[in-house]
Order: C-alpha cells, then sequence, then structure tokens
C-alpha cells in the first residue's frame, strides 16, 4: 500500500503543474481547432459554391486548388505555413488546418447540393419561388441533412490534426503532454500523461459525434421521402 | 527597366531564389530514399489496416455481444483520439514491454497507422456486410450454395462495390498520415524533406518537391475512388 502511495504516477498525478499544463495546451488545442473550423467553413462554403458555378473559369479554379490540396498531407501544410510564410506558431497551425479542411469541406457541400435532384430546384423556380427561397426552403433543407454529419465529423478531424502543431512548437495540448512527459521521464509516468491526454480528447471528440448523431436524426424526422 | 531588374531579383535571393532550387536538386536521392520509406510504412500500414478492419467490421456485424462491444471500443477509441498520440504512445510503451528488443521507428509508424486506419476500415466493411440483405445469404443456402460459395458469389460481390470508394479513399489517407512518423525522425518523405530543409533553409523548394510526392502517390488512387464512386451510383 505504501509503495503504491508513493509510486512516482501517484506522485505525478499530485503534481499541480501537470494539470495547469495541460490546461493551457487544451485552451490553445481548442482556439486552434475553432479557428480552423470557422475560417474552414467560410472558405469551404466559398470553395464548393465556386466549384458549384456555371461559370467554367471559377469552377475550374475551385477544383483545382480542392484536388490539389485534399492529395497533400496536413502536417507539411502546417510546416509550409510555418516555415515558408513565415507565420507564428499558432497562426501556422490554424492556417495549415484551414487550408485543408476548406478543401474537404468545400467537397462535402457539393456534394449535399449535387445530392437534391435537379428536379426539385427546376419545381421550385416554376413553382414561382426566388433564387434564394428555392434554395432556402427546397434545395438547402434535405442537402444540409446530407451535410452536417460529414462536416462534423470532420470538425473532430481538426481537433485531432491540431495536434500536428506541435511540429513546430505550438504549446497545445499534445506539445505540452510531450514537455510534462520529458519533465517526468519514467516510462510508467509517460504512459500515465499520454494516457490522460488521450482522455481529454476522447471525451471532447466523442460528445461531438454523439452531438451530430442526435442532431442528424432530429432533422431527418419529417424529411423523408413521400411514404416513408 | 531598372524596375524589371529588380523584379527579377527574387530568382537570386528569397525563399525560392535559382540557389535553393539546384542545392534541392542535387541532393535529391535524399527525398527518393524518404519516398520509398513512405510506401513501405504505407504499404504495410495498409495491409496491417485491412486485416485488423476486416476482423473488427466482422467483429461488428456479430450476433455475440461482448464481440460488438469490444469492436465499438475500439472503434471509438481510435477514431477520436489523434494518430500522434497512439504513435507517441507506441514509441514510449513498446519499449517499456519489450526492453531487450530494438523496435525501428518505421515498424511504429506501420502499427500506428494500421491500427488507427483498421477502426476507420472496420466501420466500412461493417456497413458493406449490413447493405446486404441477410435474405440474400438464407437464398442462397436454400439454393445449394455452401457458406463459403454463397459469401464467393453472392455477398462479397455486391459488398465490394459498396465498400471499394471507401477502401481506396482510407488508402489515399493512410499514405498521408504515415507523414506524423516524421515527428518522430521515421525517415519518411515528410522527416526528409523537413531536416534538408532545415539544415539549409531551403524551405520553399523542399515543401514544393515533397508535396509533389504526396501529391503524387495518392492522386491516383483519389481519381480511382470516384470512378468506383460514379460506377456503385450506376447500378
Amino acid at each position: 500500500m505504501d509503495a503504491l502511495l508513493n509510486s512516482p504516477v501517484l506522485e505525478m498525478l499530485k503534481d499541480p503543474i501537470l494539470y495547469k499544463g495541460l490546461w493551457l495546451g487544451l485552451v490553445l488545442t481548442l482556439e486552434i481547432a475553432g479557428l480552423s473550423i470557422v475560417l474552414s467553413f467560410m472558405f469551404g462554403t466559398i470553395l464548393g459554391s465556386m466549384r458549384y458555378s456555371a461559370l467554367p473559369v471559377i469552377s475550374h479554379i475551385a477544383t483545382v486548388y480542392i484536388e490539389f490540396i485534399r492529395n497533400l498531407p496536413t502536417l507539411l501544410l502546417i510546416l509550409v505555413s510555418y516555415f515558408v510564410l513565415g507565420l507564428p506558431a499558432m497562426w501556422a497551425a490554424t492556417i495549415g488546418l484551414t487550408i485543408y479542411t476548406s478543401a474537404i469541406i468545400a467537397e462535402i457541400i457539393r456534394g449535399g447540393l449535387n445530392s437534391v435532384p435537379p428536379g426539385q430546384w427546376e419545381a421550385a423556380r416554376s413553382q414561382g419561388m426566388s433564387f434564394i427561397q428555392s434554395m432556402r426552403y427546397v434545395v438547402l433543407p434535405p442537402a444540409v441533412v446530407k451535410m452536417i454529419p460529414a462536416i462534423v465529423s470532420q470538425f473532430v478531424t481538426v481537433i485531432k490534426d491540431s495536434s500536428f502543431a506541435m511540429a513546430i512548437g505550438a504549446y497545445e495540448l499534445m506539445f505540452k503532454g510531450t514537455i510534462l512527459a520529458a519533465k517526468y521521464w519514467r516510462p510508467s509516468q509517460i504512459i500515465t500523461i499520454y494516457l490522460i491526454i488521450s482522455l481529454v480528447y476522447f471525451l471532447i471528440n466523442f460528445a461531438i459525434s454523439m452531438v451530430a448523431r442526435r442532431l442528424q436524426t432530429k432533422l431527418s424526422i419529417g424529411r423523408g421521402s413521400i411514404g416513408n | 527597366m531598372s524596375g524589371l531588374f529588380q523584379n527579377i531579383g527574387f530568382l537570386q535571393q528569397g525563399p525560392f531564389s535559382i540557389p535553393r532550387w539546384e542545392a534541392l536538386f542535387s541532393h535529391l536521392d535524399v527525398l527518393g530514399q524518404g519516398a520509398l520509406v513512405t510506401l513501405l510504412v504505407a504499404s504495410l500500414g495498409l495491409a496491417l489496416a485491412l486485416a485488423l478492419g476486416t476482423v473488427i467490421g466482422v467483429m461488428s456485424t456479430s450476433h455475440w455481444k461482448i464481440l460488438r462491444g469490444i469492436a465499438r471500443v475500439y472503434v471509438e477509441f481510435f477514431q477520436n483520439t489523434p494518430l500522434l498520440i497512439q504513435v507517441f504512445m507506441l514509441y514510449n510503451a513498446l519499449p517499456m514491454l519489450y526492453p531487450q528488443v530494438m523496435i525501428p521507428v518505421i515498424v511504429i509508424g506501420i502499427m500506428g497507422v494500421g491500427m488507427y486506419h483498421g477502426a476507420y476500415i472496420g466501420e466500412v466493411v461493417r456497413a458493406g456486410i449490413q447493405s446486404i440483405g441477410r435474405g440474400q445469404l438464407e437464398a442462397a443456402l436454400a439454393q445449394g450454395f455452401s457458406y463459403v460459395g454463397a459469401m464467393r458469389y453472392i455477398i462479397i460481390p455486391q459488398a465490394m462495390r459498396i465498400v471499394l470508394p471507401p477502401l481506396t479513399n482510407q488508402a489515399v489517407n493512410l499514405i498521408k498520415n504515415t507523414s506524423v512518423i516524421a515527428i518522430i525522425a521515421g525517415g519518411d518523405l515528410m522527416y526528409a524533406g523537413d531536416s534538408f530543409a532545415g539544415r539549409y533553409g531551403h524551405y520553399g523548394p523542399t515543401y514544393i518537391v515533397v508535396g509533389l510526392g504526396y501529391f503524387l502517390m495518392c492522386f491516383p488512387l483519389a481519381v480511382l475512388t470516384r470512378r468506383l464512386e460514379d460506377r456503385t451510383k450506376g447500378v
């Protein structure tokens, strides 16, 4: 019992520095991820509509961007933002994640819009609805239901991938944990720290996934096909 | 006129200047070796992910609650925590379990991406199995097919159409994600590029070439994914 109470792991768990460090890391992780999500949603919507556009030049620009960025590792984009664009670490991580996630969200939005049969659009317009009314009442509701699970699971990816920011020395949760792991050096302590961080990421991401599932069930009620 | 000559100064100096490109092209073999490591980690990692994913997928459609539970926990854990932590845990935990064995970083990379994408592939396989109605198997068995025959000729060909597009998509993500081993000095393309760029400061050209390397590995698979998706929709 005595050995357990004096074990290095327990000793570490009693140290307030551990929790303070991890808390600061978590705050930066959420800042980077939150900003990237908001920015990616904005740019992703613009890119997605550009690709959906009838003007060939505009849709080509969006296509080239999406196809190129989608096939690059997020880590590379973060490194480029830091070393080539010369941004400070936190912004380099945010911009790197945004460059990548915008391309993914653009594809999700295009897929959602494409999933609504063109007949629905034509029917809405022929009933005298304006462009905005057709979008608002006919095309967007089923499209958004299709997009939401994919967009939210992309948010989970952003939170996970924000851990790549440790490669450029941004003090987010993963990097803070690694610094603390070096401070406590014993393998059992290191594993405990990584387990704690995993749990933190897990709780956040699992909660988001649950909200996504709930939201999807709620939104799809009354939006099924006829006779469903 | 003098303005014109000032504007071409970026060829002589700056992040993308010609000397930097020359330095990079004289060391291109370093990046080539890194690309080979990336391909090795990606192919073995994909093999592991497919094996694990099939087991997890079959487990999550099992009649036994315990097997379904284990599969669920595996999938939720690996999908909701960063790959980087999983790799770091392996990096620190494996030497603890086997202190006498020196485990190469490449093996940790293969295990890391294999286990991480195994969870995603498990979900793909589960969806594929569940998409084929139970009646199909029963009908095939009633027609005198053996279980293996029914799987081979009735279930798998149909499930493959549904499973293949998301599987190739996972392969693309897996290739991109092998880049995390650069953070633990894995010797892959990203690591080779990053350490070369860091030593001489030639970040611009190096990252362009590294990016092209990943693009060349991923783009054909991305095109294949789209083709397979169109074929599935066409049915």
